[in-house]
């Protein structure tokens, strides 16, 4: 104890200092959201907000921001479905796909992910407007798909390759098809992976600005990052409006992790230890 | 209930043959044990029977038709795992039930089934649990049950007590064979364990290497190995065996080795002067007595497995083991005159036996 004690002081030190730095800015737009007008240009900056709900108001009622909010969760929504459904089955595949094999189709999606976005921005640009999906829903989440799909794939690949082939070898042996020992056991059994997999692509498709604000530039149809820093003022920038309409946007994805935080701690560290 | 035959299966992997030409027979309703030691591809072989695997040349025939092309669920066969694979997200009854409620039976019938399978086990108490709530034999029995409770023309059994510990193995292994000849089903069972094959199986199949050794009733095997190999790897202590000369002595023939000569009898002529192994269990070498004796040996030590002990003694190059009573002493040093009785000789000339 006393010999640790300078250790533990200074690893305590090291998290807080780690969360004082994540959380300062995260707390400044928490409390201007609560600001009243004058609260929020007073100088000195004022920290405790009087909880006033005036910029919630004019942000839904002036801003449409519950309109970006149905846009985001479509987009976001289907994206992880869809890349959830692929990722599942390509990872099972190269989960049972011979040692070699799937290895360099690892390795190969991998790559894939490692293209920097504004290396493929214009193409992908082009591509929609070909198909005429510019300013549509399926807009984004055909990219969205494709971006989030190796990280999935990777997730989901180490997940099955932990569970033994006896378990599928079983369930075939016991009636099941390929696919139906894949959904009704393979499946269940792979429930923190899949959780992980799943909200770290909600959290990209949620979060992503920058794919999103070049495909889609009408207002009905864009996501909440891009309707935030579109905000626009007469003659002001609206920070308390920002600051509510950011927090409407955290608020669901912060929920959602802590709800879901034993599952995806599991599914992150799975391949680690065995069992 | 089926009969199964295989006909020259072979498989192999890269370069390595698992499978080379095994052809079989198991009759419906027979308990038919594949022995051998791991990577000796007996479990390739259930495997391709199950037709979770393929081979690369022959058939697989269950009741005269080929099922190559069947899917493992069109086969209706059942396996029991090594490691059990049970459903870890479903209760003991869900497990019972998986096979029959993939076949689309009604789920009056299914809780019936499993019901009854379920008293058949003695697992009734445990319907609602989790796997991972159960111990090894408990899951052992789950997985048994989930094989027995669609009632498969045919059982594939991988190792199946080869996780239990000794007590209960031995009591499982009993059980294993009172199932059997209650409900009266083909079985094809996958062990390394002499003791198992031996007393599980109406007929056992000795494999090596992808190869078939011999196959044959469990006396059959143990009273008239096929080759070195089948007799070594069957019996427990092992086969003792020497290495020598065939010569010919006046009308006689008689085994010569640097440490002793045996009489041998009914052996071909053209032996005279070949290289050939003679075997003798140690059950078939007696201590002599009264001047009947064709060999002394040095004893080195004594084991003690409870209903009898068994005798290392050194002769020359070669040790030699004995069974001798449960009551027998003798000092690590001391001599002692040994009778092999030429009538319980095996012959091996080349590997095979004469």
């Amino acid at each position: 104890m006393k010999k640790g004690s300078l250790e533990n002081g200074a690893l305590v030190v090291g998290v807080l200092m780690a969360i004082v730095f994540s959380l300062v800015p995260f707390l400044l737009f928490v409390s201007s959201a609560f600001k009243t007008q004058t609260e929020v240009t007073a100088i000195p900056p004022q920290l405790w907000p009087s909880f006033d709900v005036d910029f919630f108001r004019s942000a839904i009622v002036r801003y449409d921001i519950l309109g970006y909010l149905v846009n985001s969760i479509v987009v976001a929504g289907a994206t992880t479905a869809v890349t959830i459904l692929l990722g599942t089955l390509a990872g099972y595949a190269l989960a049972r796909l011979p040692r070699p094999w799937a290895h360099f189709s690892l390795m190969l999606i991998l790559a894939c992910a490692m293209f920097p976005q504004i290396a493929i921005v214009g193409p992908v640009w082009r591509l929609l407007r070909w198909l005429g999906w510019l300013n549509t829903y399926q807009g984004l989440v055909l990219p969205y798909v494709a971006l989030t799909l190796p990280l999935t794939v990777w997730i989901l690949a180490l997940f099955f390759r932990e569970l033994p082939e006896e378990l599928e070898a079983a369930a075939l042996v016991d009636g099941c098809s390929r696919i139906e020992a894949l959904v009704k056991v393979i499946v269940p059994l792979s429930a923190p992976g899949l959780f992980t997999a799943a909200i770290l692509t909600f959290i990209y498709a949620w979060n992503e600005f920058f794919l999103a604000l070049l495909i889609v530039t009408d207002p009905a149809r864009q996501t909440m990052p891009v309707g935030i820093a579109l905000f626009q003022g007469e003659h002001t920038v609206p920070w308390g409006e920002i600051a509510a309409a950011s927090l409407i946007t955290t608020a669901p994805l912060v929920v959602m992790v802590l709800l879901f935080q034993q599952r995806i701690v599991t599914g992150l560290s799975a391949g680690a230890i065995k069992g | 209930m089926a009969s199964l035959s295989l006909d020259g299966l072979s498989r192999r992997f890269g370069n390595v043959t698992a499978l080379s030409d095994v052809t079989l027979r198991v009759d419906d309703g027979e308990f038919c044990v594949l022995l051998g030691p791991s990577g000796c591809g007996k479990s390739t072989l259930l495997q391709i029977v199950a037709g979770l695997d393929r081979q690369d040349k022959g058939s697989v025939l269950l009741d005269g038709k080929v099922v190559d092309e069947l899917p493992p669920r069109e086969r209706d066969v059942a396996m029991v795992f090594q490691s059990y694979a049970l459903y870890p997200h479903m209760t003991v009854s869900q497990n019972l039930g998986f096979g029959l409620r993939m076949r689309g039976i009604a789920e009056e019938q299914i809780q019936h089934k499993v019901q009854e399978t379920a008293r058949l086990l003695g697992i009734e108490h445990l319907l609602a649990r989790k796997p991972r709530q159960l111990s090894g034999g408990q899951r052992q029995r789950v997985a048994m049950g989930r094989a027995l409770v669609r009632r498969p023309r045919l059982f594939l059994l991988d190792e199946p007590l080869s996780n239990l510990d000794a007590q209960l193995r031995i009591n499982v292994r009993l059980e294993l064979k009172r199932l059997h000849t209650q409900i009266n089903t083909t079985i094809l069972y996958v062990t390394h364990d002499q003791v198992e094959a031996m007393t599980l199986g109406d007929k056992v199949v000795v494999m090596r290497e992808g190869r078939v050794r011999q196959i044959g009733t469990p006396e059959m095997i143990y009273d008239q190995p096929a080759d070195t190999f089948v007799a070594t790897f069957v019996g427990s202590p092992m086969m003792n065996l020497f290495e020598g000369k065939v010569i010919r002595e006046g009308k006689y023939l008689r085994f010569r080795c640097n440490d002793f000569s045996v009489d041998v009898r009914n052996l071909p002529k053209d032996l005279v002067g070949k290289t050939v192994e003679i075997g003798a269990r140690p059950e078939d070498i007696e201590f002599g007595r009264n001047g009947k004796s064709n060999l002394r040996a040095r004893v080195e030590m004594l084991s003690n497995a409870g209903a009898e002990k068994y005798v290392h003694a050194r002769l020359g190059e070669n040790t030699i083991t004995v069974k001798a009573s449960k009551d027998a002493t003798y000092n690590a040093g001391e001599m002692t005159s040994l009778f092999i009785d030429p009538d319980k000789l095996h012959v091996f000339y080349e590997g095979k036996r004469i």
